[in-house]
């Protein structure tokens, strides 16, 4: 059997303040093949931002290891980019200055000016942002903002790319029209996702395998589901689609009925 | 199928006279000239017109109250005749002290801008030192709080002690005066920058030049700049206080000097002219800020 491209291995990880101390994360054991898109889902406070944290190196794992092409993975990298949950673009760089400050330290060596030049509004064309290059991120709306964080990320030409809850804090319409434009992207690419998500129907549209997180502390990964649609996938043929169903209600039952969110007494 | 058709007749009853509709006279080019300047003078008014009547207002009371017999202040009619020269003509220079005022302004902006420069270097670094290093925040922070609570002229005995010179004493003392609040602001600044921006520069592998450059100053501007806004107020402040005691050209020594020479009505005008100064001083930074610091407001 081939080597997994991404592998985590017994991954744990607790918080300690003084002589207390709290394991959020315990025994984390998944593998990822190169070019699938996996959703991590669970209740807020479970650690899913916690394991994609430590997975791009932002925060040291207690015990375990991660593996991206069988090298440990120990701080962050551009080979690993993240795309944040509130877009954390420099406010005071424009569009395209906050895509090319990436593209620049990414590939100073290996492409000319021009060349550089080129990458940054190729990546803007693919997150349909050039028209707004010479703008602020004040001036460009949240969806906006996120697509500008997606291009960054795309634009250091990442193995693994990272979402952080990445449509979160956008209207329902925005979101749409987003994770359309993150099918569309990983089709054309084929790039290795991970995302932390806790809407059911975005992780059942959008991955390959959907991994589910039991509630913390000391969370667990509770259950992994294969999600056996054909892609390209289309969100109006899904909804009557029995697979899609099925897959959207084992997340369900999963989170409400088996792992049902207990608020910390 | 075909809906039915709903009923989108309305009935309109007609007043007689009272549709009348007026034809506007066509605008000439006066009338939209005049309604494009009229807005902006209305403006422009609104922020004149009060402080103007303030300052007639208070002029006449002063003018009342001093024109007493026995009163021990001028009034300013007569702080213009005595000091007209003065007033009329800020750049005659007849040598040695007998200078216009603009000399004298001109010699403490000198002393103000080279102490200040200074004291921004210095206070940006040790800021960014005290901002970045947990241990530096520690072993200096403590010190500078009880340094910064020295006032600006009690350095000066000590550092004429220490440089044997008016001039670079004076320069001191701008110095210290105005190192504190630059350096707690930019302490501050840098220690604000968001977790969201170092993660950025983390996953980008930024080195500590590129970090400083691209995302430590520029995110912490707002704040640095805040301290130099206060540093200048600081710095003039101190340097009217500083100049009365090492003496030589200067608005401080000047003021000290008609004292000396009970020229009241040189002190008054001198005064107003370091209060507007300043003023401008403080302009300037603000202004400055405002270009460097654009589009750094958080979004």
């Amino acid at each position: 059997m081939a080597k997994p491209y991404l592998s985590l291995e017994s991954v744990g990880k607790s918080f300690s303040r003084g002589a207390a101390s709290t394991e959020v994360l315990k025994e984390i054991d998944l593998k990822v093949e190169r070019g699938e898109f996996i959703s991590i889902i669970g209740h807020s406070g479970c650690g899913k931002s916690t394991l994609l944290n430590i997975v791009a190196g932002l925060t040291d794992a207690t015990t375990g290891v991660v593996l991206l092409e069988d090298k440990e993975v120990n701080d962050p990298g551009p080979d690993r980019a993240v795309v944040f949950q509130n877009h954390s673009l420099l406010p005071w760089l424009t569009v395209y200055e906050n895509v090319s400050l990436a593209v620049d330290k990414v590939s100073r060596k290996t492409r000319s000016k021009a060349e550089r030049h080129a990458w940054t509004m190729h990546n803007l064309d693919l997150v349909q942002m050039a028209h707004a290059k010479d703008k602020r991120p004040s001036e460009i709306s949240g969806g906006m903002k996120q697509r500008v964080g997606i291009a960054r990320a795309l634009a250091m030409e990442p193995k693994v790319l990272l979402l952080d809850e990445p449509f979160g804090a956008l209207d329902a319409l925005t979101r749409a029209h987003l994770q359309d434009s993150v099918m569309q992207i990983h089709a054309t690419l084929g790039n290795t996702v991970m995302m932390i998500t806790h809407d059911v129907d975005e992780a059942v549209l959008l991955s390959d395998r959907i991994v589910m997180m039991t509630n913390g502390p000391s969370a667990r990964i509770g259950e992994i589901l294969d999600v056996p649609l054909a892609r390209p996938r289309k969100r109006l043929e899904l909804v009557s689609d029995a697979a899609y169903i099925r897959c959207r209600q084992a997340v369900l039952k999963f989170l409400y009925e088996r792992h049902r969110f207990v608020e910390a007494a | 199928m075909s809906l039915p058709a709903i009923e989108t007749e309305t009935k309109v009853h007609r007043l007689p006279g009272a549709a009348k509709v007026l034809a506007l006279p066509a605008p000439s080019s006066a009338a939209a000239l005049q309604s494009r300047v009229m807005p902006l003078l209305r403006a422009l008014a609104t922020r004149i017109v009060p402080p103007l009547v303030t300052l007639a207002a208070l002029l006449l009371i002063w003018e009342l109250l001093c024109s007493r017999t026995g009163s021990s202040l001028p009034p300013p009619s007569q702080v213009i005749n005595d000091s007209w020269e003065l007033i009329i003509d800020p750049f005659y220079d007849r040598g040695g002290l007998d200078k216009g005022l603009f000399w004298h302004l001109f010699a403490s902006l000198k002393r103000v801008m080279l102490g200040y420069a200074i004291a921004a270097v210095i206070g940006v670094a040790l800021g960014t030192l005290i901002g970045q290093s947990t241990w530096a925040m520690r072993g200096l922070d403590p010190i500078f709080q009880v340094l910064r609570t020295v006032p600006p002229l009690a350095w000066l005995p000590l550092s004429l002690a220490a440089f044997r010179d008016g001039e670079p004493s004076a320069i001191f003392v701008i110095f210290v005066t105005a190192v504190w609040p630059i350096v707690i602001n930019t302490a501050v600044g840098i220690r604000n920058i968001p977790q969201d921006y170092r993660n950025v520069a983390r996953v980008l592998r930024l080195n500590p030049a590129e970090y400083a450059i691209k995302i430590m100053i520029p995110a912490a501007a707002p704040y640095i700049f805040t301290g130099l806004k206060i540093g200048i107020g600081l710095s003039w402040l101190a340097i009217v206080a500083a100049e009365m005691l090492i003496g030589g050209v200067g608005i401080g020594f000047f003021i000290w000097d008609a004292w000396n020479s009970s020229l009241i009505s040189d002190i008054i005008v001198a005064l107003t002219y370091v209060g507007i100064v300043g003023f401008l001083l403080d302009r300037l930074v603000a202004l400055v800020a405002h270009a460097v610091t654009r589009g750094t407001a958080n979004s």
